[in-house]
């Protein structure tokens, strides 16, 4: 197969950027998406040219390395599906391709097709734990947990921070992203002592990277690999509006009656 | 060099408690002074750092990605191990043990297994109140499921992507520290060297990765929890950046490194379809539980997989291994796979395959049981082969997953290196010959959680700390070979690319010091790497420059450092003269092509010490004793 690809080549993060042309061509439609790619760099090395910058590391969809995005779609054209995981056969031969890295303020171009995701760190940093130490714990097998409401908090605790989420959305927002953690947490018994603070403080760090508010155009879960329901950003509102209503009573309901 | 292992004086039940009662602590007020370096935020890294951070140790953590969760570990599918005994089928520490010490083929120290063994069931209470969701019954209580070499359902999943849920709960932990300033974290940072002060390891330098800058990080001591070595095949079920760097950098400073010969080659994984492929995909063990291993009985059967009638299967598993069936463990599925295919009754366009089918499976339990079982992995191999599972068999084949070898380290976890210590897959402690599955996440986060946050105080407390910084000589002499290995790199200007000589390499490895070894070939590759080697020195080219991002440079550095661990692997492989475990001799097998050991001189963990370049190290040996499970023949027979 042959492909004519279109790639935004940029130096680093102060330099202005531009498409680039190339043409790839003997690519067996086996060759998954990143190792047509990976023959490209070959090819441009022997010539002599700076192959093109791009992140991948585990190439099974599921580190969340690899941010592309393809003929205007994050990830490509297949849904539920990361770069990684496309292969040449998902296209059709002489195809023209154009190939972006995630576009938005908050994830910062560092070099061709790799940005900066370091804001998303900063968010679950921010409150995406429960506080436990290492050391004894209680058995597990007291504290029961309903499979439906494990299985959910799993759809949710499923997500790979790869960002296409924000590359979707036209604010750039990264509700999805924010709700994922938020509701894998906040679904188990064990994430309920630090719900609201959870909520507050990650919703207050998101909003302080410079992501974009939610409009629910949907486009995040349409777009992630991991098929995340948006039904997670009505549970962050949720919480999130309770968590500001309600002030947080450590204390707990008493009744001395 | 000092292999004292460090294992105390008592019953193997009571080594560990024993030993924790003998160990030097640091105070609390005390922690906050000294400086612990981890290098890696796998399994093994985040749950070290985050652990040592909370008990207020100053910790710098580094990792090369652009983020702490994107490890490797992220990728483990199936499962981890715990003696729970929550089935009520017989299990228990010792069942556990001997699981591990039978399926490593009676190489393991018995003190680090039986230690795993206990800490196993702690890591699942940790990992719950972490909030990790692990599949659960129906009336809430944590289910199971069985893996390989074992008869009991010990495994707790989050359906096939256990490994991730498990990271994502260390790395809460990481992040959380990182927020309380307990953590300095350094993403997109490579380790280039350890740094060596009076004998102590005290630092690293490593390189940015955005920047390209290079730089020094004193401490007190240095934890690597960098990972295996797989990569060396080119062609593995490692994420493309796994590499032998920081490990093969501290055995070049001084640290012993054990066993390198012993690497697992994972039974199931999807087979390879093109030429240019970049990566293989692990397919979870897991699937044995209900799929059927097979390949057509006649040599050139044409027919469809659906067409073959039951009498001309041959489910070469069941029928060789009664009793485990397709659950045998991974050097034995992984041998029989390649025995069948070169007996030419392999399947798929290439011939080096066999089937996993569900079709029985299907029959018996029912779309929905094996859907809820299985479905994310069935999704991900259509994704990838464009075949459906649920209407033909899988096709799979053996690949490079695992290493058991790493870098020698005592009861502690401390390598020969004083000061640095080695966690999770970079240590060669507790899988002996061969790891069964679901037991490395175990010892990831038993080495993370448990023990190195006890083990490193006692090192600690018998040194003062904050007594050197960076400015010392020894961090400027290792910055500067650093530089000057990369100005070296970056001068060859040569032809060749850096993935076509990883290829190569990797082919090489696999062909003479993979499934099956024999002399004769690991004579061939010891003659043939350095011909490789010089080639890499002479003819590689790099596009760009030193300063900012270079990914063909970062390669290559890692590159250069698998064509010198490649030679001292073969080297390991062809002094061990039996077959154990993952380590195949061809010279050494049973009539019935069994692993065939040779206890009275191979007894004992083979420890190399460098002794310079292009000088030939110097081996020396661990005995392993064999107190509380006595030597056996390995028999999944019967």
């Amino acid at each position: 197969m042959k492909f004519r690809l279109r790639i935004w080549k940029q130096a680093s993060g102060d330099a202005a950027g531009a498409f680039s042309d190339y043409e790839v061509d003997g690519i067996s439609p086996e060759t998954s998406f990143l190792e047509m790619i990976d023959t490209l760099n070959e090819r441009l090395t022997e010539r002599g040219e700076e192959a093109v910058a791009f992140e991948s590391d585990c190439r099974e969809g599921i580190c969340g390395m690899c941010s592309m995005v393809i003929n205007g779609q994050p990830h490509g054209p297949l849904p539920g599906t990361t770069t990684c995981q496309l292969y040449m056969r998902h296209f059709d031969d002489g195809q023209p391709i154009t190939i972006e890295p995630w576009r938005s303020g908050a994830f910062p171009v560092l070099r061709d097709l790799m940005v900066d995701r370091s804001a998303f760190d900063r968010i679950l940093e921010s409150g995406g734990y429960v506080t436990v130490h290492s050391g004894p714990k209680p058995e597990p097998n007291a504290n029961p947990i309903d499979p439906e409401v494990a299985e959910e908090s799993l759809d949710a605790a499923c997500c790979i921070g790869c960002g296409a989420c924000v590359a979707a959305c036209p604010n750039g927002a990264a509700m999805l992203f924010t709700a994922a953690k938020v509701s894998h947490l906040g679904l188990l018994p064990q994430g309920q002592p630090e719900r609201w603070e959870r909520v507050q403080n990650m919703v207050e760090q998101m909003e302080e990277e410079g992501f974009g508010s939610c409009r629910n155009y949907a486009e995040c879960e349409a777009a992630c690999p991991k098929e995340i329901s948006i039904k997670f950003i009505g549970r962050l509102n949720r919480d999130y509006l309770r968590a500001l209503r309600e002030p947080i009573d450590r204390h707990g309901p008493m009744d001395s009656q | 060099m000092n292999l004292d292992d460090r294992v105390p004086e008592a019953p193997i039940e009571h080594m560990w408690s024993t030993h924790k009662e003998h160990l030097r602590l640091v105070g609390p007020r005390t922690r906050p002074h000294y400086r612990v370096i981890v290098v890696g935020t796998g399994l093994a890294g985040a749950s070290a750092a985050a652990s040592m951070a909370a008990m207020g140790y100053h910790v710098e953590c580094f990792c090369f990605q652009d983020s702490p969760r994107r490890a490797h570990s992220i990728a483990a599918q199936g499962g981890i191990n715990a003696a729970k005994d929550y089935r009520n089928d017989g299990d228990s520490v010792h069942r556990l043990f001997y699981d591990t010490q039978k399926g490593g083929d009676y190489r393991s120290r018995e003190a680090n297994v039986w230690r795993l063994a206990e800490l196993s069931a702690s890591i699942i209470d940790q990992a719950v109140a972490q909030g990790v969701p692990f599949a659960r019954e129906y009336g809430g209580l944590l289910a199971n499921r069985s893996f390989g070499g074992v008869l009991v359902e010990r495994t707790f999943y989050c359906r096939g992507e256990t490994g991730q849920q498990l990271l994502l709960g260390a790395c809460s932990a990481l992040a959380q520290q990182i927020h309380d300033g307990n953590v300095k974290m350094h993403t997109r940072t490579e380790l280039l060297d350890v740094v060596i002060v009076d004998g102590r390891a005290r630092g690293i330098v490593v390189r940015d990765l955005v920047t390209g800058e290079i730089r020094s990080h004193a401490a007190e001591a240095v934890v690597l929890a960098t990972g295996g070595y797989s990569n060396v095949y080119y062609l593995s079920t490692n994420a493309k950046g796994c590499n032998v760097t920081a490990t093969w950098r501290a055995h070049k400073r001084g640290a012993g490194f054990a066993n390198p010969c012993y690497n697992q080659i994972h039974p199931t994984c999807i087979p390879v379809s093109s030429e240019h492929q970049a990566k293989l995909t692990l397919m979870s063990e897991s699937l044995r539980n209900d799929g059927r291993i097979w390949v057509p009985r006649n040599e050139g059967e044409t027919r469809s997989p659906g067409e073959i009638p039951e009498q001309d299967r041959y489910y070469y598993l069941e029928e060789r291994y009664p009793r485990f069936g397709n659950l045998v463990p991974r050097d034995v599925a992984s041998r029989n796979a390649k025995n069948v295919c070169d007996d030419g009754l392999g399947v798929g366009p290439s011939r080096l395959g066999v089937y996993l089918d569900f079709r029985d499976a299907i029959s018996d339990h029912g779309h929905e049981v094996i859907g809820a079982r299985y479905e994310n992995l069935f999704a991900m191999y259509e994704r990838i082969t464009g075949e459906s599972p649920w209407k033909t068999p899988m096709r799979i084949y053996p690949a490079p997953h695992y290493t058991m070898g790493g870098l020698w380290v005592d009861y502690n976890l401390m390598t020969t290196l004083p000061g640095l210590f080695a966690v999770g897959e970079a240590n060669f402690s507790d899988h002996g010959a061969n790891r069964l599955g679901a037991s490395s996440m175990m010892q990831c986060l038993a080495d993370g959680y448990f023990i190195i946050p006890i083990t490193i105080g006692d090192y600690l407390s018998r040194h003062p700390y904050g007594d050197i910084d960076t400015s010392h000589a020894a961090f400027a002499d290792a910055e500067r070979e650093a530089r000057g290995r990369i100005e070296r790199l970056l001068a060859i200007d040569g032809s060749t690319t850096v993935e076509s000589l990883h290829r190569e390499l990797g082919r090489l490895m696999w062909d003479h010091c993979g499934i099956a070894r024999s002399e004769d070939g690991l004579r061939e590759a010891l003659a043939r790497i350095p011909e490789l080697r010089d080639r890499f020195w002479n003819d590689l080219r790099i596009v760009g420059g030193a300063a900012g991002i270079n990914q063909s440079l970062e390669h290559a550095g890692r590159l250069a450092d698998f064509l010198e661990f490649a030679e001292l692997m073969c080297r390991d492989a062809l002094q061990r003269d039996e077959s154990c475990g993952c380590h195949f001799r061809e010279e050494h097998q049973t009539e019935e092509g069994e692993a065939l050991r040779d206890d009275v001189n191979f007894s004992h963990v083979t420890v190399w010490e460098h002794t310079g370049e292009n000088v030939e190290p110097k081996m020396h040996e661990e005995p392993l004793s064999f107190e509380a499970l006595p030597l056996a023949q390995r028999n999944y027979k019967t």
